[in-house]
C-alpha cells in the first residue's frame, strides 16, 4: 500500500501525487433512505477517479456532499490532510472545487461565453466603486479573464457557439459548455457528474478526449461519475465502486474487472 | 379644439412623469423577483419607510420616541438637530441595508426552497410588521420632506412654449427631477447588473440558483444585497413622492400601483417595469381628461366620469392579463407565481 503522500508513476507514464482529498467513514440519510452507508476513500493529486455503481446507488449523493451541497450525518472530508469544515457549495467553489451537475444546471438566459465568463466571477476583485477607482486594474483583469474564457472555448472546440444562448444548444453541446465553465475558474479538482450521459458514441469520444487533455495539459485531477463501463476503464487511474450507498469495490480498473461483489452487483441491472 | 391638443400633450407628459414613479417602485419589485422568486409585497412601505427614517434623521427626531416617554414618563421628542440632506440620505441608505440584512437572516433564510405563496405570504407580513415600525419609530402624522429639490412649475418651459404654441405648459419641476433621477438610476443600475462582478452574479442568482452556487456565488450574499439595492430603489421613489406630496401612511397604498404596472411590464423585466409604469401613468392621466371633459367624452357620450384614476390602471391591467399574461417583456410567469 501507498503512503497518503507518497506518489507514484503509472503504466503510461503520468504521474499521480499524493492523497488531496480523503473522504472518512461518510453517511448520508434521508429520511429513512440511507444514501451512503460508511464510506470512505481517498483522490489523489493529478488522477482520473471514476465513481462507478448502478442506479440509486449514492454516486452523485457522493459528489454533492464532496461539494457542499449535502451534508453528511457522519464522517468528516480532508483537504489536503486537514479535515474541512462544512462548507457551503460556494465556499467549496472558491476552494478550487469546480463541478457539473448530472442534470446540467446552465444559466439558460446567457449565451456561451456569458456563461463561461461566470467561471471567472471568483478571479474577480470585487466592488464597482473600488473597478471605477482602479479602472486600469479593472480592465486588465477583465481582458485578462475574457482571454482565459477565449481558451478554454477554444480548447473545447466550441468557437462556433460562442454567441449562441445556451437554451437553444442540444444535450451535449450543453454538457460541454458545463465542463467549460467549471474549466475556466482553474480547479484543482474537478468533479463530473456523468458528463456522456445521453450522448453518441462520436460525442462520447470528444468528451473522453477532452478529460484527459484536462488532466494531462492542466494537471487538473478528475472525480467522475459514469455509467459507461469501456468510458471508465479506458479513462480512470482507479475506481470506486458503490451500491446501494455501500463501497463494494475500490481498485484500478483491473482490479475492479476482477472483482467478485462487483460482477454480482452488475449482473442482470441493466446499463446503458 | 387645438387648446384641448396642447392641453392633452400637457397631460401626456404630466403622465409620464408620474409614470415614473411607478416605475421605480415596480423596478424594486422586480429586482427582488428576478434574484430570489421572491414576490415582495412589502416594496411599498419600503418606500414609506425609507421617507421617514430620511425625515426623522433630517429632523434629528428621536427614534421611538412615544414607547421612550411612555415608559419613562419623559418628554422627549428631538434631539435639537438638523442634519443635512446628504448625509441623512446616506444614514438612510445604511439604514435600508441593515434592513435588507434583517430580512435576509430572520425571515427568507428560514424559507429557502418553499413554495413562492409562502414567501409571499410572509411579505405581506412584513409589509404590515415595517408599517407598524415606522409608526412606532417616528409617529404617524403627515410630514413634510424637503431636500432641496427644486419644485413649482417650471418657468422656462411655461414661457418657450408660450412663444411657441400660444400655450404654456405646465410641468413641474420636481417631475422633471424626478425623472432625470429615474433615468440615472436604471442607468446605473444597468452599469451595475452588466460589469460589476456583484452585477454579474446577481444575474447569476436570477438565472440558476444552482449553477450560481457551483461558480462559487454565496446566494445568501446576493440577496441581501439585492434587498438594498430595492430598498435604495424604494428611498429614491419615496424621497420623490414624499417631496410632491408629504411623507404619509397612504403612500403604501400608492405604491401598489406598481402592481398593474407589473401585469404590464411583466414581473422579470426591468424594461418592462419602466415602460409599464409609463403606460400606466399615462393611460391614466389620459383617461381622465378624457372622460371627465365634457368637451369630449361629454360630446361624444353625453356624460363624464370622473376620480377615474383610482381604478383605471387596475382594469387596464386585467384587460392585458387576458392578452398577454406573461406581461409586455416578461417570461412565464404562469410557472413561478
Ligand atoms: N435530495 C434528495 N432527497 C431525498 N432523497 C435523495 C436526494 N438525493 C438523493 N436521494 C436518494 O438517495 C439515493 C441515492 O441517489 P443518488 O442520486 O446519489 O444515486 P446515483 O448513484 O447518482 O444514481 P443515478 O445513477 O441514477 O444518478 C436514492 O435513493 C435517491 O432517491
Ligand atoms: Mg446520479
Amino acid at each position: 500500500m501507498l503512503d497518503n503522500s507518497e506518489s507514484y508513476v503509472t503504466e503510461d507514464g503520468r504521474t499521480i501525487g499524493g492523497v488531496v482529498m480523503e473522504m472518512k467513514n461518510i453517511t448520508l440519510r434521508f429520511g429513512g433512505v440511507v444514501a451512503i452507508k460508511d464510506i470512505s476513500f481517498d483522490i489523489r493529486e493529478g488522477e482520473i477517479r471514476a465513481i462507478i455503481g448502478p442506479n440509486g446507488a449514492g454516486k452523485s449523493s457522493m459528489l454533492n456532499v464532496i461539494s457542499g451541497f449535502y451534508v453528511p450525518q457522519e464522517g468528516e472530508v480532508l483537504f489536503h490532510g486537514k479535515p474541512r469544515p462544512q462548507l457551503r457549495p460556494y465556499e467549496v467553489a472558491q476552494q478550487g472545487i469546480a463541478r457539473t451537475f448530472q442534470n446540467i444546471a446552465l444559466f439558460e438566459g446567457m449565451t456561451v461565453l456569458d456563461n463561461v465568463m461566470t467561471g471567472r466571477l471568483n478571479k474577480m476583485s470585487s466592488g464597482l466603486l473600488a473597478q471605477a477607482i482602479w479602472r486600469g486594474k479593472a480592465e486588465k483583469e477583465e481582458i485578462e479573464n475574457r482571454e482565459k474564457a477565449e481558451k478554454i472555448i477554444d480548447f473545447l472546440e466550441i468557437q462556433h457557439i460562442r454567441k449562441t444562448p445556451v437554451s437553444r444548444l442540444p444535450y451535449g453541446l450543453k454538457k460541454r459548455v458545463e465542463l467549460a465553465r467549471a474549466l475556466v475558474s482553474e480547479p484543482s479538482i474537478l468533479l463530473l457528474d456523468e458528463p456522456m450521459a445521453g450522448m453518441n458514441v462520436e460525442e462520447k469520444e470528444d468528451m473522453s478526449r477532452f478529460i484527459l487533455d484536462v488532466n494531462d495539459e492542466f494537471g487538473t485531477t478528475i472525480a467522475l461519475i459514469e455509467h459507461d463501463m469501456g468510458v471508465v476503464m479506458d479513462l480512470s487511474d482507479r475506481v470506486v465502486v458503490m451500491d446501494y450507498g455501500k463501497k463494494i469495490g475500490d481498485g484500478t480498473p483491473s482490479d475492479i474487472r476482477n472483482n467478485q461483489a462487483v460482477i454480482d452487483a452488475y449482473l442482470g441491472v441493466a446499463h446503458d | 379644439m387645438l387648446e384641448q391638443l396642447y392641453f392633452a400633450m400637457e397631460v401626456f407628459l404630466n403622465g409620464l412623469m408620474a409614470g415614473v414613479l411607478y416605475a421605480l417602485v415596480a423596478l424594486g419589485f422586480v429586482l427582488i423577483f428576478k434574484a430570489s422568486g421572491i414576490f415582495n409585497y412589502a416594496q411599498g412601505v419600503m418606500a414609506l419607510f425609507s421617507a421617514l427614517t430620511l425625515v426623522g434623521i433630517m429632523d434629528g427626531q428621536v427614534p421611538f420616541s412615544h414607547i421612550i416617554n411612555a415608559t419613562f414618563g419623559t418628554d422627549i421628542h428631538h434631539f435639537g438637530w438638523h442634519v443635512p440632506a446628504l448625509f441623512a440620505i446616506f444614514g438612510t441608505v445604511i439604514v435600508m441595508v441593515l434592513f435588507a440584512w434583517i430580512v435576509q437572516r430572520y425571515i427568507f433564510r428560514h424559507l429557502v426552497g418553499q413554495e413562492p405563496i409562502i414567501l409571499f405570504m410572509a411579505t405581506i407580513g412584513l409589509a404590515y410588521f415595517l408599517e407598524g415600525v415606522g409608526d412606532l419609530m417616528w409617529g404617524s402624522e403627515i410630514k413634510k420632506l424637503d431636500v432641496g429639490l427644486p419644485q413649482g412649475i417650471n418657468d422656462t418651459i411655461d414661457q418657450v412654449t408660450y412663444e411657441m404654441f400660444g400655450y404654456g405648459f405646465f410641468i413641474d419641476n420636481l417631475d422633471i427631477v424626478a425623472t432625470v433621477v429615474a433615468v440615472l438610476l436604471v442607468i446605473g443600475l444597468v452599469i451595475f447588473a452588466q460589469y460589476s462582478k456583484e452585477g454579474r452574479a446577481m444575474r447569476a442568482v436570477a438565472d440558476d440558483h444552482q449553477a450560481a452556487l457551483s461558480v462559487g456565488v454565496s446566494l445568501n450574499f446576493i440577496w441581501i444585497m439585492v434587498w438594498s439595492v430595492a430598498g435604495f430603489v424604494a428611498l429614491v421613489a419615496g424621497i420623490m413622492w414624499g417631496t410632491k406630496s408629504g411623507v404619509q401612511f397612504s403612500l403604501s397604498l400608492i405604491a401598489l400601483k406598481a402592481l398593474p404596472v407589473l401585469m404590464l411590464g411583466g414581473f422579470t423585466s426591468i424594461p418592462g417595469a419602466i415602460v409599464g409604469g409609463l403606460i400606466i401613468g399615462v393611460g391614466e392621466k389620459l383617461f381622465e381628461f378624457f372622460m371627465s371633459s365634457s368637451a369630449l367624452a361629454g360630446e361624444l357620450f353625453g356624460f363624464t366620469i370622473s376620480a377615474t384614476e383610482n381604478w383605471f390602471a387596475y382594469v387596464l391591467a386585467l384587460i392585458f392579463l387576458v392578452f398577454r399574461p406573461q406581461g409586455l417583456f416578461g417570461e412565464k410567469i404562469i410557472e413561478r407565481v
